[in-house]
């Protein structure tokens, strides 16, 4: 189980490559979300081009796939940053002092939430729930989770995600 | 003699350390010379004792906690030497906060290890499907019948009943889905059983399979949950070799496989029926009832769709019997509930007892008020579409029925406190946009009551037109709950109705009135 973070580093958009990772989930039934999770895996983001290939292996419109694509926050339209830190921002956390932590956060990093440092270092994210919430408030780096968090661990936090 | 030390790999755990605690034991052992096995179980949801170290004795598990990496070492060197240390909590078992509760669904959970089967057989795991087995389809489905077990995803429908549904119903292909899309805020007793308990869930899941003739199974687990994921994915691997899943089920003629999907960040898709949308490769819209999906679920066929604690409860119903489950709980509220204290709580984590307990038993006397020490002043009960509950009305039971009177919900079990600094109209507009962010447009009261309730809070707490506005948003939420399609867009007026109900002075509306039980 992954407790080290993951940077969000992926290889360069390949149409052959996204090709094999559409040909992988098709044996699922209702495969078009294992598709774009695989792709996202592999791309670190949906790139437009996968579109019209998903549409022709699934014998569905482009809109219908465009459509899927952009439904779920998950999905990315392009690269995130070299890292990503998630903010919880639901209710627990906010009960716990999540809010002054999010502007913190935003401040340091010079970065709005859902955005990505002008340097490519990190995307801040909000996330609506980590299931940490006797721990809160919360946070996500790289796949890592973190609990607890007050000024100093979220300072930590964004020293890493700055590198 | 060799030590047996348990530390938990529960996400929880490991978002305060439980990793660097566990190498640092790991590590000290090593350069002790000490011969030690370090079995990584789940929680035991005694979250403010994270990372919770127990060690194996003859008289049972002695635990110690909360343990900082930096302090791991000395305390490996106090229990090889006879267990003094200022950090020991004594016999897991004797700890009051777990030792009040009545474990049934988490019985294991924090006990066993997660990816050992055996461990899970040796822990009674598996009873539940032999007694099952011997009983047959029709005699499963009245066994969860009469146990009277309520979904405990939040609408608290009998579960019985829709497995009868679904069993009555004729079809080539039927399908058992769990709903792992825990996205209520300040719940996470999904994530802690699949974390820590896995095979429960796959034996509940087997059991229903076989009740109501469904050979395929999926769990929709949320992205967020990406150690549950692991956790459930290594646990079918387990459960296929060891004949929990398969074409000869415990050695009987019966077949059910299942797989893990994950979601993509949507809490919409915790509705059951945008859940097998977006099984299906859709965008998670709801869909209209009727059809049930007892009747036209997952590809169009007859689907049971449950929340992981209602199939991670069948195990335990079929091995003891309805009625030793139906003994327990009040009113139609039977059994037991995972409750989840969280938010600013002092003694966070999983509590699960029978219902009847009151809202206040629960925040002051289990969870000792607030972490900051000051005053409660809210509570949040059952997610973000539940009710804010005041002081005033901590005489409620945890209840489906009680809490349903009083214009709450209890929801999938989580209770959020906050303190006296919380500012209710903020909380209100937070229902409400988080409603608008949420909403998967389908229907109109939610997609667009959620945007303009926003806005109208927004005109209520700068001062305009107050009473006008107070009336819109009244009529707005009475719109959204009995227009729109969902839970999603029909309960966020919980939250607003009650902040404002509960709370006026903090939309501004009177003088600060006198609070009822200020004096404490």
């Amino acid at each position: 189980m992954s407790s080290g973070s993951r940077s969000q580093q992926r290889s360069p958009w390949d149409k052959d490559v996204a090709i094999q990772c559409i040909q992988s989930c098709l044996d699922r039934e209702g495969p078009l979300l294992p598709i774009l999770h695989a792709l996202q895996e592999e791309f670190g983001y949906i790139d437009e081009a996968a579109e019209p290939l998903i549409a022709e292996a699934l014998n569905i419109s482009r809109a219908e796939v465009h459509g899927v694509v952009t439904f779920y926050h998950d999905f990315r339209r392009e690269p995130a940053g070299r890292h990503v830190l998630k903010l919880c921002r639901a209710e627990a956390c906010q009960a716990a002092g999540g809010d002054p932590l999010a502007l913190h956060a935003e401040a340091r990093l010079g970065v709005a939430m859902g955005k990505t440092a002008a340097d490519g270092s990190v995307t801040l994210e909000p996330v609506y729930c980590l299931g940490l919430c006797a721990i809160a408030p919360s946070a996500m780096l790289d796949g890592r989770v973190v609990g607890r968090l007050d000024e100093r661990r979220l300072d930590a936090l964004l020293a890493e995600a700055q590198q | 003699m060799t030590l047996r030390l348990f530390i938990p790999v529960d996400a929880g755990a490991l978002a305060v350390g439980a990793e660097d605690v566990a190498a640092a034991i790991a590590a000290g052992a090593k350069r002790r010379n000490l011969a030690v096995e370090i079995v990584r179980t789940g929680s035991r949801g005694l979250y403010w004792l994270e990372p919770l170290v127990e060690v194996e004795t003859p008289a049972g598990r002695i635990a110690y906690g909360p343990v900082a990496a930096e302090e791991a070492e000395g305390l490996l060197a106090a229990i090889a030497t006879g267990g003094a240390h200022p950090l020991r909590l004594g016999p897991t078992e004797e700890i009051p906060w777990l030792k009040r509760q009545t474990r049934l669904t988490f019985a294991r959970c924090g006990v066993v290890d997660p990816r050992s089967l055996a461990d899970y057989h040796a822990h009674d795991g598996g009873k539940g499907l032999e007694r099952a087995l011997a009983l047959g389809p029709a005699a499963i489905v009245e066994e969860v019948v009469q146990s009277g077990l309520r979904g405990r995803g939040g609408a608290g429908f009998p579960t019985g009943i829709k497995w009868r549904t679904v069993a009555q119903t004729q079809a080539a292909q039927k399908y058992i889905v769990c709903n792992a899309d825990e996205g209520d805020s300040g719940t996470f007793a999904d994530r802690m059983i699949m974390e820590g308990d896995p095979f429960v869930l796959i034996e509940g899941m087997a059991i229903a399979g076989i009740a109501v003739g469904a050979t395929k199974g999926y769990v929709y687990i949320r992205s967020e949950y990406p150690h549950a994921v692991a956790a459930m994915e290594a646990a079918i691997v387990a459960a296929r070799r060891g004949k929990l899943l398969g074409s000869s089920i415990g050695g009987s003629t019966f077949t059910f496989d299942m797989e893990v999907r994950v979601g993509a960040g949507a809490y919409v898709c915790g509705e059951e029926t945008s859940l097998l949308d977006s099984l299906e490769g859709k965008r998670g819209e709801v869909r209209a009832k009727p059809p049930l999906p007892a009747h036209k679920g997952l590809f169009g066929q007859p689907t049971v769709i449950n929340n992981v604690l209602s199939f991670a409860s069948a195990p335990i119903i079929l091995e003891k019997g309805a009625s030793f489950y139906r003994d327990l709980g009040m009113g139609r509220s039977r059994g037991t509930m995972p409750i989840q204290l969280a938010g600013n709580i002092k003694y966070g984590g999983l509590f699960e007892t029978a219902f009847g307990i009151t809202l206040g038993e629960l925040v002051d006397d289990v969870g000792g008020g607030t972490r900051s020490g000051r005053p409660v002043r809210a509570v949040q009960v059952g997610g973000p579409l539940g009710a804010y509950f005041p002081r005033a009305l901590f005489d409620t039971p945890f209840d489906y029925e009680a809490f349903t009177a009083r214009d709450g919900l209890i929801g999938h079990g989580g209770v959020v406190v906050f303190d006296d600094t919380v500012d209710m109209a903020r909380q209100a507009r937070f229902a409400l946009e988080f409603c608008a962010i949420e909403s998967c447009g389908k229907c109109t009261p939610c997609r667009i009551g959620s945007a303009r309730g926003v806005e109208t809070v927004d005109r209520i707490i700068r001062d305009e037109n107050r009473a006008a506005n107070i009336a819109v948003l009244e009529d707005l939420c009475n719109t959204m709950k009995f227009g729109s399609l969902c839970a999603l867009g029909g309960f966020t007026p919980f939250p607003v109705m009650s902040a404002l109900t509960h709370f006026p002075e903090d939309f501004g509306a009177r003088p600060p009135q006198p609070r009822l039980q200020a004096a404490e």
